[in-house]
């Protein structure tokens, strides 16, 4: 099946649209998406840890309550995380998918749910559906350059992706890591970002919008990292996630270096429902974001990219 | 051994510049390094010059009463540092520090207004550069106000 779609047998209508994904890709990654009976029925899952990870934004690692297979899924889908009596939200998993047994998400809290969620503390219980959605191509990035460009509590999408680099790290050429942030207080994942800046073959750039005290490195959004960033524009697939007008900024800086419009990958965020592409909130132009996206190459949605109303 | 000019025409700033506007501006150029700490200008001081950082990194910054200097931005290898020496009162606006060892290439101000003046070819050129800067750093400051990592 070379078509881009992938059976992840959650689905009894037909099949899911990954969008970059393709059997033979899926292959080359560490983790297949596992088999599902519903993709509408919530599993239970509990609270292993809670981790704060700033002032608002926590990090929570999930096990089956049913303790039987852990979910595998591919880096940059999501999943529907349920509050039982307040509701369900899509939250992108920010876990390694070399290890599916530590099913882990990261958000901010700032809705309703997300701030019910935030007060669950470990053994609490959860409902889960998924993995959703479109991956990295982190098979197409294979022998290039890799960037990534990510702002705030973007990184938690592109967090599998890099641990999935990481873990194949000599199937890539250079791998370099743009990250900015409000503020150093702002940041997530700051051991990581640490741990991987003191790789010698991953590069990290770091900046935020005011430095606070103590902060002595870059100063300035994270576009102002790319001109000078070291990697072949020629060679180079950008993965990109952020808030929107972040990501608008990231392309225009990413052109300017000279990637075309079929190297840079954004994943886009849209108020999902659903998950399956039935009820039609996250509709983007022609597309569902929960079943085409979350994932897409940039020539994909150039066109409706950054308009008010599709 | 690298000359000047080499120097200057390897710096992003100046990729393309003319071999016979090279020679020119590398007699109004030379080479300085700063230490961590050390300033490179001060707020209000003349603004007689500009650098091409070629290593380390500058911390450009305000001083506000009661919380300190602030930094707006940081500059590094293969950016370029200070437009205040091209328009009157040729003074700077901010401090800038360098934040570890910092090589550049300084040029003085007042020799290259004089060189543009007799060629405003040369002119237009640093123009045209200076401005497609000016232009980044606006956008840059705009997207800071919007503080974009906000929400996501």
């Amino acid at each position: 099946m070379d078509t881009g779609e992938f059976n992840t047998g959650q689905l009894n209508t037909g099949q899911l649209n990954t969008g970059q994904l393709s059997t033979g890709q899926l292959n080359t990654m560490s983790a297949e998406p596992i088999q599902a009976v519903d993709p509408m029925a919530p599993r239970w899952h509990r609270i292993l840890q809670r981790r704060r990870e700033n002032h608002d934004t926590f990090t929570l690692e999930l096990t089956p309550v049913d303790q039987g297979a852990a979910m595998t899924f591919a880096p940059g889908q999501f999943n529907m995380l349920y509050v039982f009596g307040v509701g369900e939200i899509p939250i992108s998993i920010s876990g390694d998918p070399g290890q599916p047994e530590r099913l882990i998400h990261t958000t901010r809290a700032v809705g309703t749910v997300t701030r019910a969620m935030s007060r669950l503390g470990k053994g609490d219980v959860l409902g889960v559906r998924g993995p959703f959605g479109s991956a990295w191509p982190l098979a197409q990035a294979e022998g290039r350059d890799v960037v990534i460009v990510t702002g705030g509590i973007g990184l938690a999408p592109l967090r599998p992706a890099i641990y999935q680099l990481l873990a194949q790290r000599e199937k890539y050429a250079r791998i370099v890591i743009l990250y900015g942030a409000r503020t150093q207080e702002d940041m997530v994942f700051r051991r990581e970002l640490e741990r991987w800046s003191a790789r010698l073959d991953v590069e990290v750039f770091a900046t935020v919008d005011r430095a606070t005290s103590g902060w002595r490195g870059n100063v300035g959004v994270v576009t102002t990292l790319i001109p000078h960033a070291p990697f072949d524009p020629d060679d180079t697939i950008a993965l990109v996630c952020g808030p929107e007008v972040m990501m608008r900024y990231t392309v225009a800086a990413l052109e300017k270096r000279g990637l075309t419009h079929e190297q840079i990958y954004l994943s886009m965020e849209r108020n999902m429902k659903c998950a399956v592409g039935f009820c039609g909130h996250c509709q983007f132009g022609p597309k569902f974001i929960c079943k085409d996206g979350p994932v897409f190459r940039f020539d994909q949605v150039r066109a409706i990219f950054g308009k008010w109303e599709v | 051994m690298q000359t000047m000019k080499d120097l200057i025409a390897e710096h992003p700033f100046f990729r393309g510049l003319a071999p016979e506007h090279l020679d020119v501006i590398a007699g109004c150029a030379q080479n300085v390094r700063f230490q961590a700490g050390e300033f490179l200008f001060r707020e209000g001081d003349e603004a007689d010059r500009f650098f091409l950082i070629r290593h380390g990194r500058v911390a450009l910054s305000t001083y506000i009463p009661e919380r300190g200097a602030i930094t707006i931005q940081t500059i590094g290898a293969g950016e370029v540092l200070g437009w205040s020496w091209l328009f009157p009162p040729y003074r700077w606006h901010f401090d800038a520090r360098a934040l570890e060892v910092t090589r550049a290439i300084a040029f003085d101000g007042k020799c290259l207004r004089d060189k543009c003046q007799e060629d405003p070819k040369l002119g237009y050129e640093l123009m045209r550069r200076f401005a497609s800067i000016m232009v980044d750093r606006l956008q840059a400051t705009r997207l800071q106000l919007l503080d974009v990592y906000g929400r996501s």
